[in-house]
């Protein structure tokens, strides 16, 4: 038995339109993973404020950006990864905020740190960029 | 696409739908703020919203913010099953006025 496989493999450029797109894919891999519909929805929820904070903070919304999805199930859980070439990410100063400072802006790293069981970027891939991962875990 | 805004008792109903995104909260945005400058009291109608991601909470916590800070009421109706579990994720479902209905709304200025 295969210890992971790769469910798909995405490619888009950093235009916030995409995002629909990148649901609606992610939606489908997370049938093929049997995931519940909640659980489903909080996996395309977190990856869509990934792409965002790459899109705003990574390219400045500049639509020529470059952003990749892998996602792959492995034994107990599903992962996403997804590699970007804007410059390379300070892991120490992304945050999630406090919910009790309402303010607009800033929730969506609370989102995926509430969302997924496990996320953090891995080491800066060659020829630049950034590699961030998010992991959830999943029966069987 | 334009979101719709109509005018009900004195109160700017503003009516997002569909996917409330990166691509879409910008003209949310806009329009709520657009009502609120003109001093007019909105409700922002969230019940044909099948998705709302953090950009689009960012535009509703921008127009409740504007509003208190300026006298004017802002409050949600109708919350979609799948805008009020984002807004329960992010703790804002007791921070946003929340009502069932227009007429419950309106029943507040009765």
């Amino acid at each position: 038995m295969r210890s992971s496989e790769e469910l798909f493999f995405l490619s888009f450029s950093a235009r916030p339109t995409r995002l629909k797109l990148l649901r609606c894919v992610l939606r489908d891999a997370a049938d093929m993973a049997g995931l519940d519909s909640d659980t489903a929805d909080a996996v395309v929820l977190a990856a869509n404020e990934a792409c965002m904070n790459i899109m705003q903070h990574g390219y400045a919304m500049d639509p020529d950006g470059r952003i990749e999805l892998r996602v792959t199930r492995e034994p107990g859980a599903l992962v996403l990864q997804l590699r970007d070439y804007a410059r390379s990410v300070d892991a120490g100063k992304v945050r999630s905020r406090d919910l009790d400072d309402i303010r607009p802006g800033g929730l969506g790293v609370y989102f995926i740190d509430s969302l997924m069981d496990e996320c953090g970027f891995l080491a800066p891939p060659a020829g630049g960029g950034n590699l961030f991962q998010m992991k959830k875990f999943i029966a069987g | 696409m334009a979101f719709a805004v109509e005018e009900k008792q004195g109160l700017q109903v503003i009516l997002l739908d569909g996917e409330v995104d990166l691509s879409r909260s910008p003209d949310a945005r806009k329009v709520i703020l657009k009502c609120l400058k003109k001093k007019y009291n909105v409700l922002v109608d969230l019940s044909a919203v099948d998705y709302i991601d953090s950009s689009g909470v960012a535009s509703l916590v921008e127009g409740f913010q504007y509003a208190r800070a300026n006298n004017l009421d802002f409050g949600l109706v109708g919350v979609s099953d799948a805008a009020m579990s984002v807004l329960r994720l992010a703790r804002l479902d007791q921070v946003f006025p929340v009502y069932a209905s227009l007429e419950e709304r309106l029943a507040e200025d009765a």
